[in-house]
């Protein structure tokens, strides 16, 4: 009797599936159609855009739905390597920001991106726990002993400049860990596993009262510097929304905001 | 007689598709793999460090799942415990939780700051993460899991009139477990050692969040396959995968043969 009464759930849970990516679809579909080309923008703007950009950009687009109250914008916040290759798979967005050059050029050379501006700039900074127990001042105390300090992978962009970075400084000690992305450095200090990280001023910025930021002091090398390209995506459903955004970003209000969580004006 | 050997065809057939939606990312696998250049990709020596710190890891963390895993699911299986409902449930956690938060989870309870980790390092000066140990943990944390269910069902399933029949005759407990329960269910615990190994080989969520991406340490193959495909190197990450595949396969079709009686 039990089974019988039950047997309901699966089929229900069938239907539920079902029906649910088809109200998804049914929506922006709707929104989907010809692009408005008055005021009144409206439609769901996809946005891809680096992880350090998180904070900023959902910042961004709260105000930019408050002026569009049509436009419901989405954030897809991942390794600029991860949103490059997902774009030239195909993945349609309509607008792509990148933490740096290369991955924004892997796109543009594939076609799926054309023109792309330069929104921000970031530097490199040391994060270190809260009242920086272990004293560090600068890159060369990372090779101290005694200190355990993490990097971002060479593959992804902080990765690069971290080891640039460290190059420059001298330090031989090898990091504990490479990790996949620059939040991960950020939690492996906020957590104390990791006495040090090198992250971006942003991410520092973004840690709060969890941790601490030491100043690189390698001023001027612009290997040390990541440039923020974006661009608007070809596949691009939603064109007047996604231009409108990328006004808004380089307007000084959207400046303003970008420069509140520590970025450097283009 | 005709009736029975006939195959039936709804059941097949939708089984068919099953089948087909298993083996077709496979088969994508396969099909973009850099055939030309998978020699070249398999004997880097990056890769080959990171193959043997997947087996060694795999192996240690299936070894640690068995040792306190199968005592676990004979208890949860044999002994009336209070609790035991709630605490074969909370068993199971590892298998929903996604792996990455497993991970945090991990680094909250053995990391340098966690619940125990923090009198690991300060009375022993033992650190856990970024070091093979804690990669080894990482992945039993993970794979264990599936272990206890299956040997919990073998353990249940044993006839346990063999076992009363041999301690009537004077059997002590471990010479039941021995020499009845063990014979009884040695198939489907092989399986679950099996089952449970594989997902250690795999293992990427919470290795990377506890263990971090460590060279020689904790940099395990999956990993590195991940890191791979972050930097756009589509093919060698597809030929590393391979390599964990054909090992798994392998693997699984021998042992399925030999000893497990896998279904």
């Amino acid at each position: 009797m039990r089974t019988r009464r039950l047997c309901w759930i699966p089929a229900a849970l069938l239907t539920l599936a079902f029906a649910v990516p088809a109200c998804g679809s049914d929506g922006s579909s709707g929104s989907a159609g010809p692009a408005p080309t008055g005021a009144a923008l409206s439609g769901a703007l996809e946005v891809s855009a680096a992880s350090s950009l998180t904070e900023a950009f959902t910042e961004l687009g709260k105000r930019f739905e408050v002026a569009h109250p049509g436009v419901d914008v989405t954030f897809n916040f991942a390794a600029s390597s991860t949103l490059a290759r997902q774009v030239n798979d195909g993945n349609d967005v309509d607008v792509l920001a990148t933490a740096d050059e290369a991955n924004m050029e892997k796109v543009t050379t594939a076609g799926n991106a054309v023109d792309p501006r330069t929104i921000a700039r970031n530097r490199l900074a040391i994060i270190v726990g809260r009242g920086n127990p272990k004293a560090i001042t600068g890159l060369a105390d990372l090779g101290k002993r005694g200190v355990v300090f993490v990097v971002c992978a060479p593959e992804v962009p902080c990765g690069a400049f971290a080891s640039v970075a460290l190059t420059k400084a001298g330090v031989t000690a090898a990091p504990a860990s490479l990790e996949e992305n620059v939040k991960a450095v950020v939690s492996k200090v906020t957590l104390d596993e990791a006495d040090a990280g090198i992250v971006y001023v942003t991410d520092v910025k973004a840690a709060g009262a969890e941790a601490e930021g030491v100043d690189i002091d390698i001023a001027g090398d612009p290997r040390l510097e990541a440039v923020y390209p974006i661009a608007i995506a070809k596949q691009a459903s939603h064109l007047a929304a996604a231009k409108a955004w990328i006004a808004f970003v380089l307007s000084d209000e959207g400046q303003e905001v970008l420069t509140s969580f520590g970025f450097r004006a283009p | 007689m005709s009736r029975r050997h006939r195959p039936p065809i709804v059941a097949t057939s939708i089984g068919g598709l099953a089948a087909a939606f298993l083996l077709l990312p496979l088969a994508g696998l396969a099909w973009r793999a850099p055939w030309s250049s998978i020699v070249d990709d398999l004997t880097d020596p990056a890769a080959r460090t990171a193959l043997r710190l997947s087996l060694l890891c795999s192996l240690w963390a299936t070894f640690l799942a068995a040792a306190v895993g199968l005592p676990l699911a004979w208890v949860l299986a044999r002994v009336e415990l209070p609790g035991r409902r709630l605490l074969r449930a909370l068993v199971l956690v590892p298998l929903v939780l996604p792996p990455v938060v497993g991970g945090v989870a991990l680094l909250l309870a053995f990391g340098r700051r966690g619940l125990v980790g923090q009198y690991l390092d300060s009375w022993f000066g033992i650190t856990l993460p970024f070091t093979m140990a804690g990669a080894v943990l990482a992945e039993a944390f993970v794979a264990m899991p599936f272990l206890v269910i299956t040997a919990e069902a073998a353990f249940r399933g044993a006839d346990r009139r063999y076992e009363d029949a041999a301690r009537t005759l004077g059997a002590s407990p471990w010479t039941v477990f021995r020499r009845i329960t063990l014979p009884l269910t040695g198939r489907a615990l092989a399986a679950g050692g099996v089952l449970a190994w594989a997902r250690a080989l795999g293992e990427f969520g919470a290795t990377i969040t506890f263990a971090g991406n460590t060279p020689k340490r904790t940099s395990t193959l999956p990993l590195q396959v991940y890191l791979l495909l972050e930097s756009g190197h589509l093919e060698s990450a597809i030929a590393l995968s391979m390599v964990l595949l054909v090992v798994c396969v392998a693997v699984l079709v021998v042992l399925r043969d030999r000893w497990t009686g896998l279904p």
